[in-house]
Order: C-alpha cells, then sequence, then structure tokens
C-alpha cells in the first residue's frame, strides 16, 4: 500500500490524555478520589467523558488552579482541595494526578505533598498517592499504567507470603474484571486485582448519592501485595516500569507477563497458568465453555472466513483483538492505535505466530484520519474498536463492532465482556451477527433464513 | 439544614428562597476540591465558536483538549461540516521544551491546503500560555500566506472561567466583522446571537422571523459561515440568547457600528412569543406585528392539544435545574410551570448577580438557587425536595439517575430540538417519557417507601 502523508497537526485522534487514564485506575481503588492537580477544566471534559460510556458518576476532584497560581505555584490550592475532598468525602486514599499545567510551571508534587502531610497530617488523614501525567507526553494508557505502578510502589509494604495472586488486568471492562474474579474464585485462588472498578464504575441503583461508591481493590490487599505468590499482568506492549515489576524488584514477588486473553489462544495460556499456579484442574465450566465456543465456531465458520477487518484502540486491546479474528478466520488487515509504545508490532506479530494468516498493516501513533485514508485502500468489510471510529466507518459505510472505550453511541458499555471464552463466544456471535445483517441488507431478495 | 454535602466556603452560593433576605456570591473561581461541575476558559471559546462550520478549529495543546470536544455537541450544519473535525498540534514533551510556534505554522499550512476552510480559529491552551508561544504572530503570518483569516482565540484554560472564554471567542469573531459586503440587506434584519443549532434549532427560529418579515443575517454562531460573520454589521438588531456566551459580541457590535441589542430566549411557549414580538416591536411597523401575531397563533394552536395532555399527567410534579447559563434556568423556570410542574431547585455553572437576582424574583419560596453547584450539593437537594425531574447536563444525569429520578437533557450535546414552539413540545414530550415511565417503581427510591 502507499504510505500516508505525514501530517504535522492530528485530526480525530485515536487516543486520550495520561491524566484521564490515572483517574479510572485511582477510581478502582477502595476509598480513592482522584483528583487532578490542574486547572478546573480537565477534569471536568474527563468527567463527561468517562460519564457517557460508564453512564455512572464519577467525581474527579479539581485543585481549580487559576491564572495566579499559574504564576506564583499551585501548592495552595493544592492543599486547599485536598483538605475540601477530605472533609466532604472522606476518602480512604486521595489518588493525586499531574496535568500539563502544573507539570509545565514545575510544581514539585513531592515537596508539596511532603509539606501538607507535614502541615495537615492527622492519623486519620487520607493517604495520597500521586502520579505524573503530563498530557504531552504518552496516552491515557500510559497514564493508567503508570497510576496502578504508582499505587502499588507507594502503598504496598513489606508482608508475610500470604498465598495470594495478584492481578494486574489493565485497562478492561467491569464485565472483564467481574469475570476474572469470577474465574479466580473458581480454581479458589484469592486473588487481588487492581485496579478493581468493576462495582465503582457499574453499580447498582441508589437511594443515596454515594459519597464514594463501595468497591475498588481493598487497601489491605494493596498492602499485602508483595507477600503474593506471584502477580500476573496482562500486556504485551507495557511500559519497562509496571506495578508487576515493581513488586518483583522490591519484594522479589515472582512476574509472570502475558497478553490480554482474548480469544482461544490467549485464554487458554491464562487458564494454563492458574492451573499450573494452583495445581487445579480447569473448573469443568470452563472447559464446557471452551467446547461451546468451538462447537459454535465449527457452526459458523463460513460466514466469517476472510473477511478483511480494520482494528485499532488501545494497543493491548488491538494485539488482544488480532489474535483473536485470525483464530476465526478473519483477515485484520489494518491493526492501528495511537499509541506509541514501540511494542505495538512485535505484539502483532506474538499473536499471529503460528497461524496462517497474511501480516496486516501495523500503525502506531495514527489518528482517525490516517485509518481512513488506508482503510480505503485496503477492502475492508468490517471496523472492529469503540465508538469514535463511527465517523469514517459510516463514510466508508463499513459495519463497526463495538468494543473497549469509549462506547458513546450505544449502552451497554462496560457491560461487554471480551476476556476468556465467554468474551470470545460474545465477540464472535457479535461479529457474526453483524456480518450476517451486512449481507441481509445489502440483499435485494432479504432472505429471512440466513 | 446544611448538611456535610456542602463546604463551608460554599454557603454563600447557595440560598433558599424565604429564609433570609437574597443574597448569592457568585462570578468566582471555583474552590479548589469541590469537583466543580464546570469546565474551564477553552470550553467557553469552543461553545461559542464551534459551530462555525466553514471554519478550521485547530487546538493548540496536547491532545486531550481537543479530543474530549471532538464531536460532542449536537450544532448542526447545512452545508460544509469542517467543525466536527477536532484539529490538534497534539503536543508533545519536545515541543513544550522547545516551544510550538513552528509545528503550529506547518500544521496550520497543511490543513488550510487540505480542508481549504474560509477562516481558521486556534485556540490557546493552558501550556501554550505558559511556553510563551506567540499565537497572534503565528496566525498573522498564516493570514498573510493563506490568503483567508487566522484568528488566534485566548482561551488558556486557567484564565478565568468558562466567562471568560466566552469574551475571548467573542474577540476573536470580531476581527471578522466589517469585511464582507452589506448590499441588499433589508431595513428589518437580524442577527442571531446566542443559537448553537442543536438539533437545527436555529433553522426552525430563523423560520419564524422569515414569516414574521425579518431577514437574518448571520447566525452566530449555529450552522454559523464566515461570510456571514463578516457581514453581520449589515443587520439593523442584534437578537441575543444565552447572553452570557455572546453579550460581549453584542456589545462590540454596538459600540463599533451602532447595532442595539435585545436579549431573548427561544425556549418555551411565553419565550418564544415574546421573542418574535420584541422584534417587531423594535421596527415598530404593525405589519410586522401583524404577522408575529399569526405566527404565534398559528403555532400554539398546533401544539396546545398535545402540550395539555403532558401537563395533566406532570402537574404538581417536582423539578430541579441546573444548567450551564442562568438566562436559560429562567426560561426553563417559565417552561416547567406551563407543564404544570413545581420548580423546587435552580442553579447554573456561571450566572451573574443580575441573574440570580431575577431567578429568585420569578422563583416560589423554598426554592434553592445555587451557583457552580457539585455532585455531593445536587445529590443532597434531589433527596431534601424528593425532586421528580431533573434538567441538566451529561455531568448531572448519572447523579439524578443514580438515585432514581427522571433526567432531560438541556446541554448542547443533546440530539433534541428543544427551542421554538415545536421545541416546546418536544420538551414537554422528553419530560414525559422520562417522568412517567416505569422503571421509577423498581428504583430503591420509590420500591422502599412501600
Amino acid at each position: 500500500m502507499k504510505g500516508i502523508p505525514s501530517y504535522t497537526a492530528t485530526t480525530n485522534a485515536c487516543k486520550l490524555c495520561k491524566p484521564l487514564g490515572a483517574s479510572l485506575a485511582f477510581r478502582g481503588i477502595e476509598g480513592c478520589v482522584p483528583f487532578l492537580h490542574g486547572s478546573q477544566g480537565c477534569a471536568t471534559y474527563m468527567r463527561r467523558y468517562i460519564i457517557s460510556h460508564f453512564n455512572e458518576p464519577i467525581d474527579i476532584a479539581s485543585s481549580s488552579l487559576g491564572e495566579k497560581n499559574a504564576i506564583y505555584g499551585g501548592g495552595p490550592n493544592l492543599k486547599l482541595g485536598l483538605n475540601n475532598v477530605t472533609e466532604k468525602y472522606h476518602p480512604q486514599v486521595i489518588g493525586v494526578a499531574t496535568t500539563c499545567l502544573t507539570e509545565t510551571i514545575g510544581d514539585d508534587l513531592h515537596r508539596l505533598l511532603a509539606e501538607y502531610k507535614k502541615e495537615f497530617g492527622t492519623e486519620s488523614s487520607p493517604l495520597i498517592v500521586s502520579v505524573s501525567t503530563p498530557s504531552y507526553s504518552g496516552t491515557h494508557m500510559e497514564g493508567f499504567t503508570a497510576a496502578v505502578k504508582e499505587i502499588v510502589d507507594q502503598l504496598t509494604t513489606e508482608s508475610a507470603p500470604n498465598g495470594t495472586i495478584n492481578l494486574f488486568s489493565g485497562f478492561i471492562s467491569p464485565a472483564d474484571i467481574r469475570y476474572l474474579k469470577n474465574v479466580c474464585s473458581d480454581f479458589g485462588i484469592e486473588v487481588t486485582l487492581i485496579p478493581d472498578y468493576s462495582d465503582t464504575l457499574d453499580g447498582p441503583a441508589l437511594n443515596d448519592y454515594p459519597v464514594i461508591p463501595k468497591g475498588g481493590t481493598p487497601l489491605a490487599a494493596i498492602r499485602n501485595m508483595g507477600g503474593a505468590r506471584c502477580s500476573v499482568e496482562f500486556g504485551w506492549t507495557l511500559p519497562g516500569q509496571t506495578g508487576g515489576k515493581v513488586l518483583e524488584s522490591k519484594f522479589k514477588t515472582p512476574l509472570h507477563q502475558l497478553g490480554l486473553p482474548i480469544g482461544i489462544r490467549a485464554s487458554d495460556r491464562f487458564f494454563d497458568l492458574l492451573k499450573e499456579l494452583t495445581g487445579t484442574a480447569i473448573p469443568e465450566k470452563y472447559v464446557a465453555s471452551r467446547g461451546r465456543l468451538i462447537d459454535s465456531m465449527v457452526d459458523a465458520h463460513k460466514y466469517v472466513f476472510n473477511k478483511r477487518a480494520v482494528v485499532y484502540g488501545e494497543e493491548d486491546l488491538v494485539v488482544g483483538l488480532t489474535s483473536f479474528l485470525v483464530e476465526i478466520g478473519v483477515q485484520p488487515v489494518l491493526c492501528a492505535t495511537g499509541g506509541k509504545s514501540g511494542k505495538f508490532e512485535n505484539g502483532i506479530k506474538a499473536v499471529l505466530d503460528g497461524m496462517a494468516c497474511e501480516m496486516p498493516v501495523v500503525k502506531e501513533d495514527v489518528d482517525f484520519y490516517d485509518i481512513e485514508i488506508m482503510a480505503k485502500e485496503l477492502d475492508v468489510d468490517i471496523v472492529i474498536g469503540h465508538s469514535k471510529g463511527y465517523a469514517f466507518a459510516r463514510k466508508e459505510a463499513l459495519p463497526l463492532i463495538r468494543v473497549g472505550f469509549p462506547i458513546h453511541d450505544r449502552v451497554g458499555g462496560q457491560r461487554i465482556l471480551h476476556l476468556g471464552y465467554e468474551g470470545a463466544q460474545y465477540l464472535f456471535d457479535l461479529i457474526t451477527n453483524t456480518i450476517i445483517d451486512k449481507k441481509q441488507s445489502d440483499s435485494t431478495v432479504g432472505y429471512s433464513y440466513m | 439544614m446544611i448538611t456535610s454535602a456542602f463546604l463551608k466556603d460554599r454557603a454563600k452560593q447557595i440560598h433558599r428562597k424565604g429564609s433570609v433576605p437574597f443574597e448569592l456570591d457568585c462570578n468566582k473561581d471555583s474552590l479548589a476540591g469541590a469537583v466543580s461541575q464546570r469546565a474551564c476558559v477553552f470550553c467557553g471559546s469552543r461553545v461559542v465558536l464551534y459551530p462555525i462550520a466553514d471554519a478550521l478549529h485547530l487546538v493548540h495543546g496536547p491532545i486531550g483538549c481537543a479530543v474530549y470536544t471532538w464531536d460532542i455537541r449536537g450544532a448542526l450544519s447545512s452545508g460544509p461540516e469542517l467543525h466536527r473535525l477536532s484539529f490538534s498540534t497534539d503536543l508533545q514533551e519536545i515541543d513544550v521544551i522547545f516551544g510550538g510556534e513552528k509545528k503550529l505554522a506547518k500544521a496550520l499550512d497543511e490543513l488550510i491546503d487540505l480542508h481549504k476552510p474560509k477562516a481558521a480559529f486556534v485556540y490557546s491552551t493552558c501550556i501554550v500560555g505558559l511556553i510563551g508561544d506567540d499565537l497572534e504572530a503565528v496566525c498573522l503570518e498564516a493570514t498573510k500566506e493563506k490568503g483567508i483569516p487566522v484568528l488566534p482565540v485566548e482561551s488558556e484554560g486557567f484564565k478565568g472561567n468558562k466567562r471568560a472564554g466566552y469574551a475571548a471567542a467573542c474577540s476573536a469573531m470580531a476581527r471578522l466583522v466589517g469585511t464582507g459586503d452589506i448590499g441588499n440587506i433589508s431595513k428589518y434584519s437580524i442577527n442571531i446571537l446566542g443559537d448553537f443549532n442543536l438539533a437545527g434549532e436555529i433553522w426552525l427560529i430563523r423560520e419564524y422571523f422569515a414569516r414574521a418579515g425579518i431577514e437574518t443575517v448571520a447566525n452566530i454562531t449555529g450552522d454559523g459561515r464566515i461570510a456571514d460573520i463578516q457581514r453581520c454589521h449589515g443587520a439593523a438588531l442584534n437578537v441575543v440568547q444565552c447572553s452570557g456566551a455572546t453579550m460581549d459580541f453584542a456589545n462590540i457590535l454596538e459600540e463599533n457600528y451602532g447595532i442595539p441589542s435585545i436579549r431573548v430566549s427561544y425556549f418555551g411557549i411565553e419565550d418564544m412569543a415574546e421573542a418574535l414580538y420584541a422584534v417587531a416591536s423594535h421596527f415598530a411597523d404593525p405589519e410586522l406585528m401583524d404577522r408575529a401575531r399569526s405566527v404565534v397563533k398559528n403555532e400554539v394552536e398546533k401544539i396546545l392539544p398535545e402540550l395539555s395532555k403532558y401537563k395533566k399527567a406532570l402537574s404538581g410534579k417536582k423539578a430541579a435545574i441546573y444548567v450551564g447559563g442562568a438566562f436559560k434556568a429562567f426560561s426553563l423556570v417559565k417552561a416547567l410551570r406551563l407543564l404544570g410542574m413545581d420548580v423546587v431547585m435552580v442553579g447554573s455553572q456561571t450566572g451573574t448577580k443580575e441573574d440570580y437576582i431575577e431567578l429568585e424574583e420569578i422563583t416560589d419560596d423554598g426554592t434553592i438557587i445555587v451557583d457552580d453547584s457539585n455532585p455531593l450539593e445536587l445529590a443532597s437537594f434531589i433527596k431534601e425536595k424528593d425532586v421528580d425531574l431533573f434538567v441538566g447536563g451529561v455531568k448531572e444525569r448519572p447523579i439524578a439517575y443514580k438515585l432514581g429520578v427522571a433526567f432531560c437533557d438541556h446541554n448542547h450535546e443533546r440530539k433534541e430540538m428543544l427551542a421554538g414552539f415545536q421545541g416546546m413540545l418536544n420538551f414537554a414530550r422528553e419530560v414525559y417519557s422520562s417522568v412517567m415511565s416505569p422503571v421509577w417503581q423498581f428504583v430503591p427510591r420509590r420500591s422502599e417507601e412501600g
């Protein structure tokens, strides 16, 4: 294919900014209020963006810096903000993330927070975890991973071996989180899954507004993560420093890194790992759902075979989806991401290893303008990714299969299950039916029996 | 009743009518840590300029600011849709260190050649204000080179609140005025200011005015065009809705071209009719007034039968309002009254002293009036007043829904036309369809009442 012209500006970005990822991660910690040190707009914009996906309240505090603070430093507002959040929310933890404003004016967060603790800290004060997330370097995924790493780095202490397993599950849906917790429970594993926003961003209707919603990774468990049997961390494109790596180097907690368990082979790898770690056979219900998945794939393989897909979104999600697509005979022709970890292409290569398929075009650091230009040349059948690809999919009259984040034009984004055999089953049915639907709608006959 | 939901520093921004003499603090910087529903200066500028559909809107900053404002508003265009693309210089660390001017100049050069806009707006963001890029110089250079107006918008997020952003947008737009041909403009001509053509509203309003014999010169800014703004000084009257956002522009036109302005609102039967009458009476031509009356009569007759059906069902239900600008709140109070509902709480993000005095006058005793509120406060008001309906925006929606309260979206993201006579009917339908839904009997708030 022809090279895409390299434009200076980004048009319709396929990425979000770093503090958004950090806010989501903090939301997955028990009793934690995310707090952005910056101008008021950042917190509000991100809340709106997150709310529109989860349909849940998310209170993100801000130090609400004004012009004077930008000149004289944001310290006083940071302290006032922390005091106000403490007074109103009674949090156990406040997760402070910086923004481009405070990074650029040179606020030294460590010094400011040390001062704050000296000035206002009491025994009942909330813990404060801080993370540097200037949005001019990296995407929301780097922000997410960095926040998780800092949580562990700042809260975990030396502890006796406790037989638990840590699960750094990455940026997945609440349905995915619940699924992983069930799997672990069925294996008899006591798991510390972090961050766990399965309740805090997908909670029940209530009679009282939850000042801080119930749920989240328990603090007591986070403190003891160093004593776990091991850590399992999902992701092919993770940075060198992660929560799992921190525990490994600080407490010698063994670390297993593997891709997101999307599709058969990646799920097998995860289940095999749990089997190996526990010495327990894979619970019958998962064996059965794997069997049903394969049976359904046989039943419907002709509908999907050789269909050409564009897959975009966060690097690890795209790698995982690509792995699954080649298992069902769909040909990924373009794998694209706005991230630029430098590890994306290798991740794709790794999951295609041993599968008889062509290497797709793999592009990191692209926007939807680029994706659209490339897609035009690739004779595409389906598009797989979040809602922001809708604009170009519509233009090209391609069906969009919605996965990941954000889902802003459908309900239930938080309930999409991507992981494990059950997630693969859901995705398989969705992809197959989307293809059938397209064929049916495009047909002049209008068969009701496909 | 002051509960733990309120911070001491916020007390002066909450008033209960009838309890004490009216006094309300407003137009203040948001309190750090209070989780304000407000955004920032940049947001204010984006709100005003976004609907100008044949302009290039380039956000000079890191990716977040552009990506969170990509195609989120329901502002429709009857022609070009350049405003729906999200352009960003996507500043990286290296740009922050060495300055972003060159990148900006190159981005403008490429984007203008590619998209051939009629003008370009370059939005400044927080860090641009800090690293000292000379936007004025870069824009001037681009103007010379490309032969279209390239206008800097001084919208650094931290330099005040949304109102400052409105002002920045108005002064950027003002640079366009006076350059277009104003021949062939009727003596009964207006500019429509402060309608953003959500769901096509401005088309409806223009049609009403046209039927009353009044020509619209420029839409500012719904379905906006650069050429129209360039000749808007040829209009005889500025008709200003959403005065917070565009009154500055009207004032500039009055100062420079002696064009008077009147404030109107198109929400609700009373205000819509009043808007037509006010414009007709400004031109002091009895024929115009007759025509305006006939428009009102015709339109009201069309919607009354259906409206009365909703009124019957909604009578006595309690409503809360929290919107961006207070001017819209006046209309909403009246419109909800027309439906027989009691407004028990009303607030805004950016109301002025005068706005709140007027609100106090038109509301009933016991009504809570609040400036720059936040989730915990709003949730406590909902509980305290046992509200049946909340009218607000995306950030208020999950608060209402979580507590089992009906909701009507009256913000810029909405896709329903709520202005004009037809809009009143749509509003009633939407309120009715939410309030009367059977789901409320299952939420804890109602089911636990026994």
